[in-house]
């Protein structure tokens, strides 16, 4: 449809579809059948993960922080490492969304929808951490500035924590507003193929009267463009100053200027090994798989590549920066971390994220969605395990030898974090099941990419 | 304003682009087209300058910025100096990071929610030209005045699969 250039040599986004019609059907047709066991199965894990969680944070409001395994030493452990793997798994999301649409990547066309839902989901787990942690979260509006009576006494607004409250609130509306905004358009299809009825209702309501109307759709691309525009920065930003909250302190192995930069690749790999779960998932149960090919796959799995790469750039930069500060206290960090009591995390880390996607150079495993499935397992742990040495292992054993001490979680944060599991997957389930998961507009936009007979000639050529 | 409206139903992208291209080349005047994804070119088919939201965009944010700044200088140097580690209380680079979320806050949220006042997107609003399937496979073009017979034989000359009628001029 577009009158740019295509190269002869690209192949078509999607698969055996033959026109807009079938792209209609193949998306909405499933949220009209009834549910499928496999479903109703995950859900109902989900929905008892969340249930146990919630029970955890109630026990743990009830008693106080003290039902965690911190101590004076280690004050922050894994609810501020989860807090760090939610976000940064949000990121891919809007990596996909925003910046793969500024760089005209057109193959984002149909993950977009579902990897912006996967971020808007990661964030609100990601929210429960710090607010839980606060331990008296019914005050959580404190962290708000509001006009109040007690001075009026202001929030800090040069603390990073508070940098953080911002970011995160900030990065949870806009993700909602752009996935909502590239939503209408869907909700439309689904108000004019439902029979009357109460969805019908619902998703005129929601629709907001949209008509495909081109004088609306010439504004609307111009505010599509520009929220993208908006979100790359914002995402850049928000883990750059997940990574002050470490960075601006003066604990050995969280002092380094690399923290910005490190934080933000290794969001985008742990979300894009998210994303890569969710999808093989997705396109085998809904059966989009002429929608996500293994084109797409294909393409995720550069992006974990590269990005890999990146992160195992940042840990030998880390510890070449160590040895060369000749600071005493830094270097006694790194080599707590590689020979410590706690070293089997960190090589387990380097094994997850760095060893592991080098399979990925070779093009028979970036199509193999078995192998794949358990790499993208693999870095998710790694990569959960990266915050884990971080802010535990830099934590145990600081300046003073009297203090050391060593840390292990107890059954209310190992039950908080599998909580914050069935938070996301309880969400994710329902969103599969009532809102459209492939953006209909815009895979329509792009069917006829690379299809005319010049590339059809050119691929049977080859 | 005729009393009925008439229309044109179109199977593919580049049909309702030609049809709207020759509509405009006649002199015709052309109300709205109804697609199901954004045809390209055809902003330029029918006259629409670009979107001046761009601009409403840049203000916002503007906007936002300038309250975020002023706002946290005026708490952190007249309404309650804290002093926190002896930090200075202008301490402008870390102003900057809540400045810019709520630039991208406000400059974000404002375009979306001025997109959807201006354009009349309000939730429960009913649709124009429902049930033609415009949001599923088809195309129409609502071209205003003319006569029916000049108007049917418009469309179909320019490859419409079928002609709509709707009474009244109202949408």
């Amino acid at each position: 449809m577009s009158t740019s250039h295509v190269s002869p040599l690209r192949e078509p986004l999607v698969d055996g579809v033959k026109d807009l019609g079938q792209i209609t059907r193949d998306v909405c047709d499933p949220l009209d059948a009834a549910p499928t066991t496999a479903w109703y199965a995950a859900f109902a894990a989900a929905l008892c993960a969340l249930s146990y969680g919630a029970v955890m944070v109630i026990h743990q409001v009830w008693t106080g922080i003290g039902a965690w395994g911190l101590n004076k030493t280690v004050g922050w452990s894994w609810d501020i490492t989860n807090f760090v793997f939610w976000v940064g798994i949000g990121h891919a999301g809007t990596l996909i969304s925003a910046i793969l649409f500024l760089f005209r990547q057109k193959w984002r066309t149909s993950i977009n929808r579902s990897a912006e839902a996967m971020t808007i989901f990661a964030v609100m787990c990601a929210g429960i951490f710090p607010l839980i942690h606060m331990g008296r979260p019914w005050l959580a509006y404190w962290v708000m500035p509001y006009p109040n009576p007690m001075g009026p006494l202001w929030v800090n607004f040069r603390s990073p924590l508070l940098w953080d409250v911002f970011a995160i609130s900030t990065y949870f509306i806009i993700s909602a507003t752009f996935w909502f905004v590239g939503l209408i358009p869907d909700l439309a299809t689904m108000r004019d193929r439902l029979p009357e009825g109460w969805r019908k209702k619902a998703f005129g309501f929601a629709s907001l009267g949209w008509s495909g109307s081109h004088r609306t759709w010439s504004h609307y691309e111009m505010v599509y463009l520009l929220l993208a525009g908006l979100a790359t920065p914002l995402v850049f930003s928000v883990h750059t100053i997940v990574s002050f909250d470490f960075a601006t302190s003066v604990i050995p192995g969280w002092h380094a200027t690399i923290f910005p930069p490190y934080f933000v690749c290794g969001a985008i790999f742990s979300g894009f090994a998210m994303v890569l779960t969710l999808m093989i998932i997705a396109r085998k149960v809904m059966n989009f798989e002429g929608y996500i090919t293994l084109r797409h796959i294909d393409a995720i799995c550069k992006v974990i590549l590269l990005t890999s790469m990146i992160v195992g750039l940042a840990y030998s930069t880390e510890l070449i920066t160590a040895y060369y500060s000749g600071n005493h206290y830094e270097r006694f960090a790194f080599v707590n971390r590689i020979k410590g009591p706690f070293a089997g995390f960190y090589w387990m880390m380097v094994f997850c994220n760095v060893l592991v996607p080098q399979t990925l150079w070779f093009e028979r495993i970036r199509r193999d969605v078995r192998v794949l499935f358990v790499i993208s397992i693999l870095i998710n742990v790694g990569m959960w395990l990266e915050r884990f040495v971080i802010i535990t292992i830099s934590l145990h054993r600081d300046f003073l030898p009297s203090s050391w001490t060593s840390y292990s979680p107890t059954y209310v944060e190992i039950g908080t974090y599998i909580g914050s599991f069935g938070l996301f997957f309880t969400c994710f389930l329902l969103f599969c099941r009532v809102l459209p998961m492939i953006a209909i507009s815009e895979v329509k936009g792009v069917l006829s990419y690379a299809r005319d007979d010049k590339h059809k000639e050119s691929r049977h050529g080859r | 304003m005729a009393a009925k409206t008439f229309v044109g139903v179109f199977d593919s992208d580049q049909a309702i682009l030609a049809a709207a291209r020759a509509a405009r080349e006649k002199g015709l005047e052309v109300r709205d087209a109804y697609t199901p994804f954004p045809v390209h070119g055809m902003d330029d088919a029918l006259g629409l300058p670009p979107s001046w939201l761009s601009r409403a965009c840049f203000a916002l944010g503007a906007s936002g910025l300038a309250f975020a700044l002023s706002f946290q200088y005026w708490v952190s140097l007249f309404n309650w100096p804290m002093n926190i580690g002896g930090k200075t209380f202008d301490a402008s680079p870390a102003l900057i990071p809540i400045a810019f979320e709520i630039t991208v806050l406000v400059a974000g949220v404002g375009t979306v929610v001025t997109l959807l006042v201006f354009r009349g997107l309000l939730p429960g609003k009913p649709a124009e030209l429902a049930g033609l399937g415009a949001t599923d496979d088809k195309f129409l073009l609502v071209i205003d005045g003319g006569t029916e017979d000049s108007l049917r034989s418009f469309y179909r000359e320019h490859g419409a699969v079928r002609v709509e009628e709707l009474a009244g001029g109202a949408r």
